[in-house]
């Protein structure tokens, strides 16, 4: 990282990701007002604009934003019941709440000077505990012991049974590990590199519009990058909960 | 505090959001993430499952109902055109067929009174060359008779201008004889 010594180059790309207080200069309680909770709350109300909002005039020809909330729904639904199965449908609130607080955390998260609530592993990995801890003890609850069977692989040989049942056991815990970074780690990589390419820009003078460029290309990618991260959770949510009411191979 | 270039150089203890590492594994900000995450959960999943879900649920079920409706309604007047047009088909043909029988008729009347009238034609045609025919056997004999007398009288003449005595009855007989003889 550039440090202030290099003149030009005072490229700080981890600062977008600070939590700072809205309206104070404190430090960051529990309950304090902070860029994390605006963002937030605006990804809560851009929700609540498209899905609701959207979707008030009820009408059988949508219009637009109506089409898009259907789209959207009709997208996750589709999800959940083609991954998951008919009898998880049940689930689909849960899964649609994860999806859309998701992606409209990450499309915000594009604009510029925007914090992202989703770059942060304290979010995520609430998000991917939250989905580890309810799969699994949904899956007790529907399958009591047999659950187990999800670690005992009956496909395979006998001898081979005991190894890949610690492997089994072993991938579903660092499954919440890799469900959250996987998410973290996309948006904040992202960020950054669009932030040091926004550093070189300032820096390079009448040779800026390269670095402007690479931008560009670098934000289509971000707003792929977005949509998908958000599509991989929920996808990955789906087959957890799949593993839960249907633990046998 | 944000204008401030953050780096490691600078005194790291004033400012806790420090961004020399990674902000996301500052533990102090944990917290206040989490409770906001939470709520911000919450809030999607009440409006979600209270109000957007079902109202987005219903109005995809009235358009699939309103779509199967439309469709059966649509296949059921595809039906009763082509009902129209069978029952349309049927009376063009009874019409055509009605049509043929009455021209039949026409003409079979037709044909019979074309027949009475040619027969009646034929009647009087015959009756006609009778009488015709009589008429002319009639004219033939009397032609007969005619060339007869004048023969006779011819013979007389020429007898008597030749100078001969010439009796009436003598050349009459001459005459009747020779007419035989050509006969």
């Amino acid at each position: 990282m550039a440090t202030a010594s290099d003149g030009g180059f005072n490229i700080a790309p981890m600062d977008q990701f600070v939590v700072q207080p809205l309206f104070s200069d404190g430090p960051v309680g529990m309950f304090t007002v902070s860029n994390a909770t605006l963002w937030m709350a605006l990804a809560v109300v851009c929700t609540v604009l498209l899905l609701v909002v959207g979707s008030r005039g009820r009408a059988v020809i949508p219009s637009r934003a109506q089409s898009v909330a259907e789209l959207a729904y009709g997208f996750v639904y589709k999800m959940v019941e083609d991954v998951t199965g008919k009898d998880a449908v049940r689930y689909f609130p849960y899964i649609m709440t994860l999806f859309m607080f998701i992606l409209m955390a990450n499309m915000l998260a594009l604009i510029p000077t925007s914090f992202s609530p989703t770059s942060h592993i304290a979010v995520t990995a609430v998000l991917a505990l939250a989905v580890f801890i309810g799969v699994t003890v949904l899956g007790f609850v529907k399958n009591g012991a047999s659950f187990l069977s999800l670690f005992w692989v009956s496909s395979a040989p006998l001898a081979l049974r005991p190894i890949l049942a610690i492997i089994e056991l072993i991938s579903y815990f660092v499954r919440p590990v890799s469900h959250s970074v996987r998410l973290a780690g996309n948006i904040t990589a992202g960020h950054a590199v669009l932030k040091v390419f926004a550093g070189f820009a300032a820096a390079l003078g009448v040779f800026s519009f390269l670095p402007i460029l690479a931008i560009t290309a670098i934000y289509a990618l971000e707003v792929l990058v977005a949509f998908i991260q958000a599509y991989v959770f929920t996808i990955l949510t789906c087959v957890y909960l799949k593993d839960a009411l249907h633990p046998h191979h | 505090m944000a204008t401030e270039p953050t780096t490691a150089v600078l005194t790291p203890g004033d400012a806790p959001a420090d961004a020399t590492g990674m902000p996301q594994l500052n533990v102090e900000s944990f917290p206040n993430q989490i409770f906001w995450l939470v709520l911000a959960l919450i809030a999607i999943y009440f409006v979600l499952s209270r109000v957007a879900l079902p109202r987005i649920a219903s109005v995809l079920a009235e358009r699939q109902g309103t779509i199967t409706n439309d469709i059966a309604a649509a296949e059921e007047l595809k039906q009763k055109a082509a009902e129209a047009e069978k029952a349309y088909e049927k009376a063009l043909a009874d019409a055509r067929a009605e049509a043929n029988r009455i021209a039949e008729e026409n003409k079979a009347e037709m044909q019979a009174e074309i027949d009475a009238a040619n027969a009646r034609a034929e009647a009087e045609i015959a009756e006609k060359m009778e009488a015709s025919e009589a008429r002319i056997a009639e004219i033939r004999d009397g032609a007969m008779q005619s060339v007869e007398t004048v023969a006779k009288e011819t013979a007389y003449a020429v007898v008597e201008s030749l100078g001969f005595d010439a009796d009436q009855g003598q050349t009459d007989a001459a005459v009747e004889k020779q007419m035989k003889g050509a006969a």
